[in-house]
């Protein structure tokens, strides 16, 4: 473990040996387990996983925004660079402390699935973003409404002036998500984590949102991490790309190795296992079994349980370690192991 | 993996995980037995139950567990304060409880009979002492009681002003009070059953027809339309239909609020996945209400019965207490506790109170077994 | 056409929206489906894709009577016999169940939690009285195995399993009564990834082994793609575009189907993504645009598509289009697989 203050690679966070934990009325059920990933300045982290993979626990935690039951490991370590230059630990933090408030308001964001529980349906979005912007910059009343209503017009709200009266209810799915990248652009965020931020939308609709993140990240310079399911969504929008599975990363690389060179077993065949246009007909194929429930988590690789290239008396075992196979790739399969050694 | 074959081998997806025994057990539970596991787990609830459990059995077999009927009088024996057992007095301990003896004598100033408490007397306590007469659930002469003494009496909650035993009266109250309630409670809910479930399951026009006859029930003042119904009842009725009269009373103010909630509830089933498909199932409406729409409501009928007997209870007690329910010779909880009206009563004879303790865990027992059930009733909200 | 199962003629679905007061008389109806008309072929499946608030949905559910069309006619030819579904009475409906069945979207709340998975699967013939005694346990475990599910699982309640198990039992219960005609509303949706592929899979070799006929109904195109062999496009209660599953994705003719195909994104970085961008949003179906209802949002809007309703017309062999436009307009279709181009 480096003890520098500095971040390494032009670094904005570090998350090490993250592991997150609930205490439930069956048990603890771990649902992160000592993951390691990293985002660099200006670029879109993705990280792809089913339902149960953890992804949106691990990237919650950098917020602090998990429910009260969950436990974050003592080893666990969230490491972010502020505005200031100041390299925080996010784990130490005490809930509700100032410096998390600090991480909160001005340097990470979150935008998430349904945009409509995301606003109180009582004020009008024009407010509910003036209050965002009163509360983390120094500006009087007018100026806030003012940096609000451009903020309506940079997500590509039309008639901004006249939206900014509007409640959340008058405005369609796609409009209200604009508007949730509006409130939490108005904070200027080094750090957007979009969570599945275009499942629940059309896809013409998607589409145009995803135009406007890839737009408002070359326009701010901010870094994002983009969490979703959508191989195809992924694939448009990240620049490095993370897969997750039962709370472990199994490979990581650039766009580019994941889609056209992916290596582990798991990353094959999700991509094998998605209709695409331009094998109409062909037959999908399959990832045989379920996704084991994470009360029964299976020892080792979380994944051997429907893995066609299953190692009997290895893959069981215990967990392999990673393997680097180019600066950008890294997998986490013991197909791989031996080369490495 | 072959394509199309469907034959044999593949027709079996293997039980992918060693699956413990509990869980086993866990997969193959049905509603009830869900609900049962996690009712079990809370302990308070489990309390209130068996409160309301003893309290159910006492009263159903209050003259045996009674020294004395309800009417019995013992004139030597005026307002005495409650006496507890003891197992010593100054002339030694024994293993067998005994009370003091008890002499009254009239008061040469105030010319009052007043009781006093005679340490010298000792009278034993026995168990399964014959005493009066009696019908055990009103078809089984007996004269055996739990407990009593051979000479004097014996009054463990104290005496009223006529020298009727409170203990006993208490527990035939507590007869009568639960008995009102559960008759109450249940007619109630077949009004409300019939009335919820006719608007909740058919809708259109009838649902707002009856919607809008539930809501002028509701709206009449609840305080007046008691005393208006109470008031009206013969006074030369018998105290059996005095009796019926009431629950009747109970019942009709009660179900609007019962109706509603059916309502609702069945209005929400009614557009459920399941319940869709079993219509394009081709089940037809009695099957629909029978298989899908009941049983799903079976946890929520329990928890609203239960929730809604203290109110029954208190409207009761509360009734009788200002005259207008239950009159003597019945006795209520609420009958008992006009004796405790006076302000001479609170002054000279506090434990006619003693009733009111009685009203109060009732109630609690049914408040918190109702939480207790209503957090158990759904347990698929975090099984899934 | 011998070969047709299914035949819908003029679907209309309006939903009356409640008077707002006692006084003002005035009511006013969401126009779900808007003369929709259609033929479903024996054995074939038939997608039908749209975006939220299109009606797709509801076209499956008023071709089932599950909400009562308001006006069209729907006939199915089973045995022989053509049954015009929208005249049977309650009780002859019922009966007439056992030929349709639905494959739901939520494999959560499309189980009773209360019954076993035996029950459930049973349900149809047991509702019906289709099978006794013994019987239906045959063929519940009959359908069961046809679905992959482990007969062990037949005693257990629904709590015990995960979504694609789940949606495993769903199957099974639209399959025990042997109907002819199923209507998959979003049915893989819910699902993850990798076990959608799987119930993907399991419906079309059942399709193979039995003939049955699906209605596909979802918002995926790839996925629509995948399972059709025709498909048909809807935009706000009306169908836009219909044909063969190739040419449509390949040789798209309505500017609303190019519009969905470019919004796909390509699991593919590098392959920019080109949405067409659509102006605007969805309009109400309470008073939908004159003339063509996509003009409001068409990049390719001339005057005559906001005044005259265009036709639905067959502009190519079994490729139905509603477009002023459709003979003169290019479109660009999907990316066709190499071994497409070579030919």
């Amino acid at each position: 473990m480096a003890k520098t203050k500095e971040m390494t690679n032009n670094n904005l966070l570090e998350v090490k040996d993250l592991k997150i934990s609930f205490k439930t009325d069956e048990g603890i059920i771990t649902a992160v387990d000592g993951i390691k990933f990293s985002v660099k300045r200006g670029q879109t982290l993705g990280i792809v996983g089913e339902s149960g993979s953890g992804k949106s626990v691990s990237t919650w935690s950098i917020m602090r925004l998990l429910p009260k039951n969950s436990i974050i490991d003592k080893k666990s370590s969230i490491k972010f660079q502020q505005k200031s230059g100041k390299v925080v630990e996010i784990t130490k933090f005490k809930s509700n402390s100032r410096e998390l408030r600090e991480i909160r308001g001005g340097e990470v964001a979150l935008i998430f699935q349904e945009p409509m529980s995301s606003f109180s349906p009582v004020y009008t979005i024009g407010n509910q973003i003036m209050e965002a912007v009163l509360q983390h910059r120094d500006v009087t009343k007018e100026e806030a409404q003012e940096i609000a209503i451009d903020m309506l017009d940079r997500v590509g709200i039309s008639n901004p002036a006249q939206r900014f009266k509007q409640y959340p209810f008058e405005l369609s799915g796609g409009m209200r998500q604009r508007a949730m990248i509006a409130v939490a652009l108005s904070m200027n965020p080094s750090l957007l984590i979009a969570d599945e931020p275009t499942t629940s939308l059309d896809v013409t609709i998607q589409a145009q949102i995803l135009e406007l993140m890839n737009e408002l990240q070359e326009e701010l310079g901010m870094s994002i991490i983009f969490i979703t399911h959508n191989l195809g969504v992924i694939a448009q929008v990240a620049d490095e790309i993370e897969v997750m599975y039962l709370g472990k990363i199994l490979e990581r690389g650039t766009t580019n190795d994941i889609i056209h060179e992916p290596q582990h077993p798991y990353t094959q065949a999700l991509l094998k296992a998605i209709p695409r246009l331009d094998t109409i007909g062909e037959r999908l194929t399959a990832i045989s079994g379920d996704i084991p429930s994470p009360l029964s988590r299976p020892i080792g690789c979380p994944f051997y349980t429907r893995c066609e290239k299953v190692m009997p008396g290895i893959c069981d075992v215990k967990m392999p370690e990673p393997t680097q196979l180019s600066d950008t790739h890294t997998v986490y399969c013991f197909l791989y192991e031996e080369k490495n050694v | 993996m072959t394509t199309t074959d469907l034959s044999t081998q593949e027709v079996q997806a293997p039980i992918t995980q060693m699956e413990s025994e509990e869980a086993q057990r866990y997969y193959s539970a049905s509603q009830f037995q869900l609900i049962w596991w996690r009712f079990r787990k809370h302990r308070l609830a489990r309390t209130g139950a068996l409160i309301l459990l003893t309290m159910a059995l006492v009263g159903l077999f209050a003259e045996f567990v009674g020294p004395y009927s309800g009417i019995t009088r013992v004139s030597e024996a005026v307002l005495v304060a409650p006496q507890a057992p003891q197992f010593c007095n100054d002339d030694g301990c024994s293993l067998r409880p005994f009370l003091p003896g008890i002499t009254s004598e009239r008061n040469t100033e105030t010319l009052r009979m007043e009781t006093k408490i005679d340490p010298s007397v000792r009278r034993d306590i026995y168990f399964f002492v014959e005493g009066e007469e009696y019908k055990l659930l009103g078809m089984f002469k007996m004269n055996t009681h739990l407990f009593g003494v051979e000479e004097g009496s014996i009054h463990l909650l104290g005496t009223d002003s006529l020298g009727r035993d409170i203990f006993s009266r208490t527990l035939l109250a507590t007869r009568t009070s639960l008995s009102i309630g559960i008759i109450g409670v249940i007619i109630a809910f077949v009004l409300a059953l019939v009335i919820g479930g006719v608007a909740g399951y058919f809708g259109g026009g009838l649902d707002y027809a009856i919607q809008r006859l539930t809501e002028i029930v509701r709206v009449i003042p609840v305080i007046p339309l008691y005393m208006g119904l109470a008031a009206a009842f013969p006074k030369e009725w018998s105290s059996t239909q005095v009796y019926f009269a009431m629950t009747l009373v109970l019942a009709l103010v009660g179900w609007p609020t019962l109706a509603r909630r059916i309502r609702g509830k069945l209005l929400s089933l009614r557009g459920e996945d399941y319940v869709i498909a079993a219509s394009l199932a081709g089940a037809g409406p009695s099957r629909i209400i029978g298989r899908h729409l009941l049983p799903a409501f079976m946890s929520y009928i329990i928890v609203d019965l239960v929730i809604s007997f203290p109110f029954m209870l208190l409207s009761e007690t509360a009734l009788s207490f200002v005259g207008l329910g239950l009159r003597p010779p019945t006795v209520s909880w609420g009958v008992l506790l006009q004796d405790a009206q006076t302000v001479r009563a609170i002054e000279q004879a506090p434990w006619l109170f003693i009733p009111a303790l009685f009203v109060i865990v009732a109630v609690l027992s049914f408040t918190v077994l109702g939480d207790g059930l209503r957090d158990a009733a759904d347990p698929y909200q975090v099984s899934g | 056409m011998s070969d047709t199962l299914l035949e819908i003629k003029d679907l209309k679905v309006y939903f009356p929206i409640r008077r707002k007061n006692l006084f003002s008389g005035v009511t006013q109806y969401v126009k779900a489906v808007d003369g929709v008309s259609f033929h479903i072929e024996k054995g074939e499946t038939l997608g039908l894709v749209g975006e939220s608030g299109s009606g797709k949905t509801t076209v499956g559910r008023s071709i089932l009577r599950a909400i009562e069309p308001t006006a069209g006619k729907v006939t199915f030819n089973v045995d022989g016999e053509t049954i015009d579904l929208s005249t049977l009475l309650d009780k002859e409906l019922r009966v007439f169940r056992k030929n349709m069945q639905l494959i739901f979207q939520d494999p959560y709340s499309s189980l009773n939690p209360r019954m076993t998975v035996r029950d459930i699967i049973a349900e149809p013939i047991v509702a019906q009285k289709l099978a006794k005694g013994d019987e239906v346990d045959e063929r519940v475990r009959e359908a069961a195995a046809l679905c992959k599910l482990n007969l062990e699982f037949l005693r257990r309640f629904p709590h015990a399993f995960s979504g694609g198990q789940r949606q495993r039992i769903g199957i099974a219960r639209a399959l025990v009564s042997r109907p002819q005609f199923i209507v998959c509303d979003e049915s893989v949706s819910a699902l993850d990834v990798s076990i959608q592929a799987e119930i993907l899979n399991l419906l079309m070799d059942l399709q193979k082994e039995f003939g049955f006929t699906f209605l596909f109904i979802a918002h995926d195109l790839s996925v629509v793609a995948h399972i059709s062999k025709r498909v048909a496009v809807m935009y706000l209660g009306q169908l836009v575009e219909l044909a063969p599953t190739e040419d449509l994705f390949y040789t798209p003719k309505h500017p609303y189907t190019e519009a969905l195909m470019s919004a796909i994104p390509e699991v593919d970085p590098n392959q920019e993504m080109n949405p067409v961008n659509l102006s605007g949003e969805i309009p109400s179906p309470i008073n939908p645009p004159s003339g063509c209802r996509f003009h409001t949002r068409c990049p390719y809007v001339q005057d005559i598509c906001k005044t005259d309703e265009p036709k639905w017309e067959e502009i190519e062999e079994k490729h139905f289009v509603t477009c002023h436009f459709a003979n003169t307009l290019t479109l660009k279709g999907a990316k066709m697989p190499p071994s497409v181009d070579a030919a």
